[in-house]
């Protein structure tokens, strides 16, 4: 065999096992989005079928009459567009603070930053909830936005960015008069867009796509996020699969619009998480 | 004069407490606190509705003695074991295909991380169907080739399975990613020298990649068992830990003791066991990772 036929041969096992993995990991959302324009009997045909005699759009526009789902929508807007800012702020200020200012004590509080990023969230979630019924919490989006305001994963990482950046920049500008303060905002953080990008769209991914906590804090339907409300509408209506899964579309849909414009921020952030010593 | 300046510029304690003020008032409130408060209401009984009553180690005898509280551990190890390797040996093979200069790549790259970006509830709805013994496509695909499929999330013996195929499928995409960001950071020079000298595809890769690829793979293997342990929303959402126990998992338990049953004490308790595990489970990696660095 020459050099040639056989680098040819590598890249067509190669093809082959990138399609099937493809295939496994798009069939199901294929699945999904055919069946969101058929007809309830059609969804039940077997052996299944890819397309149904005609478009049926209704199953979009039951949704919104049987459920609140522009509620849901509405609260899940709310509390990440709360969490994105409120976390990727202070995580980026007390990122820079715990790189480039110096203060007695500060690698002893970064280390119990880094400490409790191995605690699981389960270990925390019993009292915060306490906490919360405590101060009538319950039951609000305060719930889902306070304790998702600030991230020991995003001080890390917001604080790995900002120690790259030279200090002659830092002292350079304090001779100049600058507080800290307006060097963190003047300096430091438009170079850090990218970085607050990655964060961002990580944020963003993970409070628009929780169960659990939502799961915990409410039981009022009105305030219900989208993956609370797709989950209460998948008890009720578990055989109403057209509308289901027209209801799982435009849950995904969103998320799936800030990866495609986003990939690349996306990527780095998945990197940059696999680099965390 | 000079050394006040030099001073100056050494110190910014206040400026530095002022500006993490925010940051670290929620730290501790939202963490610290409930971290310590935890601990201490394990060592109670609480229902929410009459005050904690002190009962020494009382729940963690409780524990030892609970079958269920075997059950679920042993359920989440299973769980662990079935994901776990499986998983990282897919995520792998993906990305040493997708490492190379080939078409389509951004597709398939996209295609892959898909079901990570995805809400666990809409995967549920999905692979609920999937999984339908009597109308779902993966019975289809299987009678095609004349394999009669089982009930999936119904029976207790692959209920488990089921779970964690999706556990699987959902998170390859995510670990590929950052396998491929570790086999971009090998030098090519590397493979450019075996090739020279006349290694093959595989040895390159048992000898170049496996090797250099190490520190990642670590850090996969310790961040998937920590996910694996924790896992909760697909048992929640497609078995509620059903048929029986046979799919309850220690965060399934927990999440019924506190919420369900109101006995608080108890699973603050289960919590930390879960905390103990993953730290046993975390230094022991670091340990053995310690060990193998010293004999390389």
């Amino acid at each position: 065999m020459s050099m040639k036929t056989k680098k040819l041969l590598i890249k067509i096992v190669a093809h082959v096992v990138l399609l099937i993995g493809a295939f496994t990991m798009l069939v199901p959302f294929i699945w999904m989005l055919s069946s969101s324009f058929k007809s309830l009997g059609e969804v039940f045909v077997f052996p299944p079928t890819l397309f149904g005699e005609k478009i049926i759009w209704e199953n979009y526009t039951k949704i919104s009459s049987r459920f609140d789902y522009f509620a849901y929508f509405l609260n899940s807007v709310k509390v990440s567009a709360w969490v994105v800012v409120f976390q990727v702020f202070t995580s980026a200020t007390a990122g820079f603070v715990f790189a480039k200012l110096n203060f007695k004590g500060r690698d002893k509080v970064f280390l119990l930053y880094l400490a409790t990023m191995m605690i699981p969230f389960h270990v925390t979630v019993i009292t915060n909830y306490l906490q919360m019924s405590k101060y009538g919490l319950v039951n609000t989006l305060w719930s889902l936005m306070l304790p998702a305001s600030v991230s020991a994963f995003g001080t890390f990482l917001m604080r790995q960015f900002f120690i790259t950046l030279p200090n002659e920049l830092v002292d350079a500008a304090k001779i100049d008069g600058c507080n800290p303060f307006t060097i963190f905002i003047r300096i430091a953080l438009p170079m850090a867009k990218s970085t607050i990008a990655t964060l961002s769209i990580f944020c963003f991914m993970g409070v628009w796509n929780d169960y659990f906590t939502p799961l915990i804090y409410i039981n009022d339907s009105r305030k219900y996020t989208l993956p609370l409300g797709l989950a209460s509408m998948k008890g009720m209506y578990s055989t109403d699969w057209p509308v289901l899964m027209s209801a799982s579309v435009i849950a995904v849909l969103p998320v799936l619009i800030a990866f495609l414009l986003a990939q690349d921020a996306f990527v780095k952030g998945v990197m940059m998480s696999g680099l965390k010593e | 004069m000079k050394t006040k300046k030099k001073g100056r510029l050494r110190d910014d304690s206040r400026w530095a407490w002022a500006m993490l003020l925010p940051n670290i008032v929620g730290f501790i409130m939202f963490m610290v606190v409930p971290v310590v408060a935890t601990f201490v209401l394990s060592f109670t009984k609480y229902d929410m509705l009459t005050p904690p009553k002190f009962v020494g180690v009382q729940n963690y005898i409780d524990m030892a003695t609970d079958p269920i509280v075997w059950q679920v551990t042993g359920n989440t190890l299973l769980y662990t074991l079935l994901t776990v390797p499986v998983g990282m040996c897919i995520s792998l093979l993906l990305a040493v295909m997708l490492d190379q200069k080939i078409a389509f790549r951004r597709f398939y790259r996209a295609a892959f991380f898909l079901p990570a970006i995805t809400s666990m509830v809409v995967v549920a709805i999905v692979w609920q169907w999937i999984y339908n013994p009597d109308y779902g496509i993966l019975n289809y695909f299987l009678s095609i080739f004349g394999i009669k499929g089982p009930k999936w999330l119904l029976d207790t013996r692959t209920s488990l399975v089921s779970l964690a195929i999706v556990g699987i499928w959902k998170s390859a995409g995510y670990n590929m990613l950052i396998f491929l960001s570790g086999l971009q950071g090998i030098s090519t020079t590397y493979y450019e020298a075996a090739e020279l000298d006349g290694a093959g595809k595989w040895a390159q890769f048992r000898y170049i990649t496996v090797p250099m690829l190490k520190p990642t793979t670590f850090f996969i293997f310790v961040m998937s068992m920590i996910g694996s342990f924790q896992v909760f929303d697909q048992v929640m959402l497609m078995t509620k830990g059903g048929p029986g126990r046979s799919s309850s998992v220690l965060v399934h338990y927990l999440y019924q003791n506190a919420f369900q049953y109101f006995k608080l004490g108890y699973a603050c308790a289960i919590a930390y066991l879960l905390f103990f595990i993953i730290m046993a489970i975390t230094l022991f990696n670091m340990r053995m990772e310690k060990n193998m660095r010293e004999i390389y």
